[in-house]
């Protein structure tokens, strides 16, 4: 994929790819059509190959694909050995216990059909895609960039967020290092011992290596004070705090199935109030200062609105209750396609060419591949 | 510009001091090099001057440290971040961002600098570092020299007055360890930064320093002066000024060029005196303990190793050079089995290494690691050593026996971890030792030692090569190639490109060359100790 309707080369705004892989989300959250959802990871596939930066947060696309097997495997084998059969198709019959009375719905083996592996399918590519919707907004966006949007009062935080995030793939590389030494000094690599084994050196590491760190942003002014109070300060969070959970919780109530939508939409609009209330207070008296801010412009605003029209065309698609939404797995029946879900598909894949491309990172020579014994 | 006045540092926990009465001023703009064994209190020196102690490190500070008049009793580090740089041992630890400018960008933003003063800073520190290729990529993707040029420009952004660097060059080849000592020199130059600078390589940085402080250790005074003035009677020394002290001149000259230039009565005194040739004593085997044949090693589509062709026998003390990520460190590994061949063949002992398993592998090779503390997992050493007789098989005992003779001062109580970086090293050693594999491999054992503890390593090498062992080392330190390899081997993005004795590899290469060979070239001398034997024939 190359070339941009726009030609400068840049980084588009974090939040602008966040609210398009929300959108995705959402979208995907509202239908267990295997057509649909299998459409979704593909506009998520086809978006990601497009505009993912050559980082090693760009390659984590591939384990979110993995995490989503895993987790369909995982939902049709809890069908399999607990769930309740329906359905006429018997695959299986597998010898079931009678669960006690108190335990009443509960089963364990007995039949098995068709249809409620079906069922447990759609459910679990369902959750997949939308683990691969949160998967493609991380791997198009840099876990430090995004923390240059966070706003001045949660910025702490931010930073013990992103500092975690960095550090589980050194966790990784650690992990292997003591395993290469334990075979060094002859020793078992696998089983229970040898986990155990490796554990502690693991730890110590870890603890030492954010003792650095920790050492590192003081030496460079982390957390200077500034002209503002430390009361004020943290009333300023904890106002920030509120209201991010009541926005949440708006959120949810908008977009899970079945909560009341009137709880839904006031909180969500006083939450956003009491949001934005306090990140103006605290950017009047702010110490620190963005470099180079990603700014707001146009590829910003059509990639944000493909992912909001995408949502919106799911949502009205259900709310109006359009077949082809809900796929019936009792009979099993071919799945439907229909029509506003695909147009707002087709939207959801524009990013992929009204983003602009990545600045080139100039890499002349090979990378480093002193790897530590 | 920093000034200590009657300063004492107790660690919590700690009965003595590891700093007591330090007196010291520093003046604005020079470049001051500090020196001193491990564990003498460099580190606790250095970082005492932007407040990490005793404000991070806890621990009383008794006296007062100005630096350009603040007292850092008083600042806690954030607070003299805009005055005070502070470069860490390992930059890659001290890393906040994800990609060059945005490390670069970190400080200031910090600092709260409005946004045009921070895009024309990012943009000078690039150019001074040279490093405006590398602006977009990410750290994870820099090699260790690019690595400590970036902490140092993240430093330098805020424009701190004062710029403290521990060990800069320690794990950097010859030529990026150049690069950034021309940076610094380029910053005191143009910028009148001062910088403060610990480094256990003096022969790399002697020659740009205007003033060394010795740190001695074990409560004693800290003393200060000129270069020259220290060096005459300093008992560590980069080997030019041993030679100069050997051969008397005066004054002392602590460059190649000055020593090349005092250096013709003494080239003449040695004339009909031959170099020792480097010899394999003991008796020859002829079996050989290692031996690739077109050895290809791939990381994803990068070649680590390419048609790579060696043998390593008994008696041999092998150094591995090549800068960072040639493939030094994966050439040990594969010798080991730790990474699979991509094409070619291994064999160590006559066996694939990835087929020896277990207690067999420690019987047949031992590889100390980059990071010796990788090996320890015990909670005291001799925990540590109980576990290695075990895991070798062997008496109950051998470990902690070669452990005294190695490093003898080392306790059975103490945690591994609080040991100093040299005796981590010598107890790595013990451990694989304690197997007695014929084949011993060594990846950079040098780092962040001391003279001491290296001339204490150079003897193990060599009365284990007299014994029968081979040895392979990898490493950066020319140094310490010139004084112990009977055989040198140059790799070069995966590939083998020289292999021989010693003195016709090192000497054929400015870069490999030791200083002493640098001196009196074109006569094939490499250490001071050589051409002390043979001066001390020519007298007698």
């Amino acid at each position: 994929m190359t070339g941009s309707l726009f030609h400068l080369p840049r980084w588009l705004h974090p939040a602008a790819w966040w609210i398009w892989a929300l959108g995705l989300a959402t979208a995907a959250s509202r239908t267990t059509n295997p057509l649909l959802l299998a459409l979704v990871i593909a506009v998520a596939a086809l978006v990601v190959s497009a505009r993912k930066p050559d980082a090693p947060w760009g390659r984590s696309f591939k384990f979110f694909l993995r995490l989503g097997v895993v987790v369909i495997v995982i939902r049709v084998g809890v069908q399999l050995i607990f769930g309740a059969a329906f359905g006429t198709t018997v695959l299986l019959d597998l010898p079931g216990v009678t669960s006690p009375s108190w335990l009443a719905g509960v089963r364990l083996g007995g039949d098995i059909t068709f249809e409620s592996l079906l069922l447990a399918f759609y459910d679990g590519l369902r959750l997949a895609t939308i683990l691969i919707c949160i998967g493609a907004a991380n791997s198009l966006v840099s876990p430090s960039r995004l923390l240059k949007s966070v706003p001045a009062a949660l910025y702490e935080f931010g930073v013990s967020v992103v500092v975690a995030m960095t550090f589980t793939p050194q966790l990784v590389a650690d992990v292997d290092r003591v395993r290469t030494a334990r075979r060094l000094r002859g020793r078992p690599t696998t089983g229970v011992r040898a986990i155990a084994g490796a554990a502690m050196p693991v730890f110590e590491g870890a603890l030492e290596k954010s003792v650095t760190l920790a050492a590192a942003m003081d030496s460079r002014g982390y957390g200077r004070r500034g002209t503002i109070r430390a009361a004020q300060r943290r009333m300023n969070s904890a106002l920030l705090l509120i209201g991010l959970v009541a926005a949440c919780i708006g959120t949810y109530a908008l977009i899970a199935a079945g909560s009341p939508m009137a709880l839904g939409l006031p909180m969500l609009i006083v939450g956003v109030a009491v949001c934005i209330t306090s990140i103006t207070w605290s950017a009047r008296t702010a110490v620190r200062t963005r470099y180079r801010p990603d700014p707001w412009a146009l590829p910003e605003n059509l990639v944000a609105g493909a992912g909001i029209m995408i949502a919106i065309s799911f949502l009205a698609a259900s709310w109006v209750s359009m077949p082809g939404l809900d796929t019936p797995s009792n009979p099993p029946t071919w799945p439907a396609l229909p029509l506003l879900p695909l147009l707002g598909l087709l939207i959801a894949t524009t990013p992929a060419l009204t983003a602009p491309e990545l600045p080139r990172t100039k890499v002349a020579q090979p990378r480093s591949i002193e790897v530590a014994a | 510009m920093i000034n200590f006045e009657h300063v004492s540092i107790t660690y919590p926990g700690a009965t003595e001091p590891v700093l007591a009465g330090v007196n010291l001023q520093i003046p604005a703009g020079e470049l001051v090099l500090v020196v001193g064994r491990t564990g003498s209190g460099k580190t606790t020196l250095l970082r005492a001057i932007n407040g990490l102690v005793p404000h991070f490190t806890g621990g009383t500070l008794t006296g007062r440290i100005l630096v350009d008049g603040r007292d850092t009793a008083t600042n806690p580090p954030r607070e003299l971040a805009d005055l005070v740089g502070m470069v860490p041992q390992d930059p890659m630890s001290g890393f906040v961002a994800d990609t060059v400018e945005e490390e670069l960008a970190y400080g200031m933003e910090c600092l709260g600098l409005a946004a045009d003063v921070m895009r024309r800073r990012v943009e000078e520190t690039l150019d001074l570092l040279g490093l405006a290729d590398l602006r977009n990529r990410p750290l994870l993707s820099l090699s260790a020299g690019q690595r400590q040029r970036v902490a140092i420009g993240s430093v330098l952004t805020s424009h701190p007055k004062v710029l403290v660097l521990d060990e800069p060059t320690s794990a950097l080849d010859p030529g990026a360890a150049e690069d950034v000592l021309a940076a610094l020199q380029r910053l005191v130059h143009d910028l009148n930064v001062t910088v403060v600078m610990a480094e256990h390589r003096l022969e790399r940085v002697v020659q740009y320093a205007d003033r060394i402080v010795i740190v001695p250790g074990d409560g004693e005074s800290i003393i200060s002066g000129t270069p020259s003035e220290m060096m005459g009677n300093s008992p560590i020394a980069p080997p030019v000024v041993e030679l100069g002290r050997l051969a008397g001149w005066q004054p002392l000259p602590l460059t190649v060029r000055d020593a090349r230039r005092a250096a013709g009565p003494l080239r003449e005194l040695l004339i009909g005196h031959a170099a020792p040739l480097r010899i394999i004593k003991g008796e020859r085997d002829a079996t050989p303990l290692t031996i690739t044949e077109k050895l290809t090693v791939r990381y994803g589509d990068v070649a680590a190793l390419r048609n790579v062709s060696i043998t390593i026998t008994r008696g041999e003390i092998v150094a591995l050079m090549g800068r960072n990520g040639a493939g030094k460190s994966t050439l040990l590994s594969t010798m080991v089995g730790l990474k699979p061949t991509s094409a070619g063949i291994v064999r160590t002992n006559g066996k694939d290494p990835r087929e020896i398993k277990g207690p067999e592998l420690v019987h047949s090779v031992g590889l100390v690691p980059q990071d010796p503390g990788d090996l320890l997992e015990a909670s005291t050493v001799a925990g540590e050593c109980r576990s290695s007789d075990h895991d070798a098989s062997v008496e109950p005992g051998t470990t902690r026996a070669l452990l005294a003779l190695l490093a003898p001062e080392v306790m059975d109580g103490v945690h591994p971890r609080d040991l100093s970086e040299g005796q981590r090293l010598l107890l790595a050693l013990a451990i694989v030792l304690a197997a007695r594999p014929p084949l011993l491999l060594l990846d950079e054992p040098t780092r962040g030692l001391d003279y001491p503890t290296k001339a204490r390593l150079v003897k193990v090498l060599r009365e284990l090569a007299a014994t029968g062992h081979g040895i392979v080392l990898a490493t950066h330190d020319v140094e310490l190639a010139a004084e112990v390899a009977t055989r040198v081997i140059v790799l070069a993005e995966g590939e083998v490109v020289a292999d021989g004795p010693t003195q016709a590899v090192v000497l054929a290469s400015p870069m490999f060359a030791p200083q002493v060979a640098k001196i009196l070239a074109p006569e094939d001398w490499l250490t001071v100790s050589e051409v002390r034997t043979a001066m001390i024939e020519q007298v007698g």
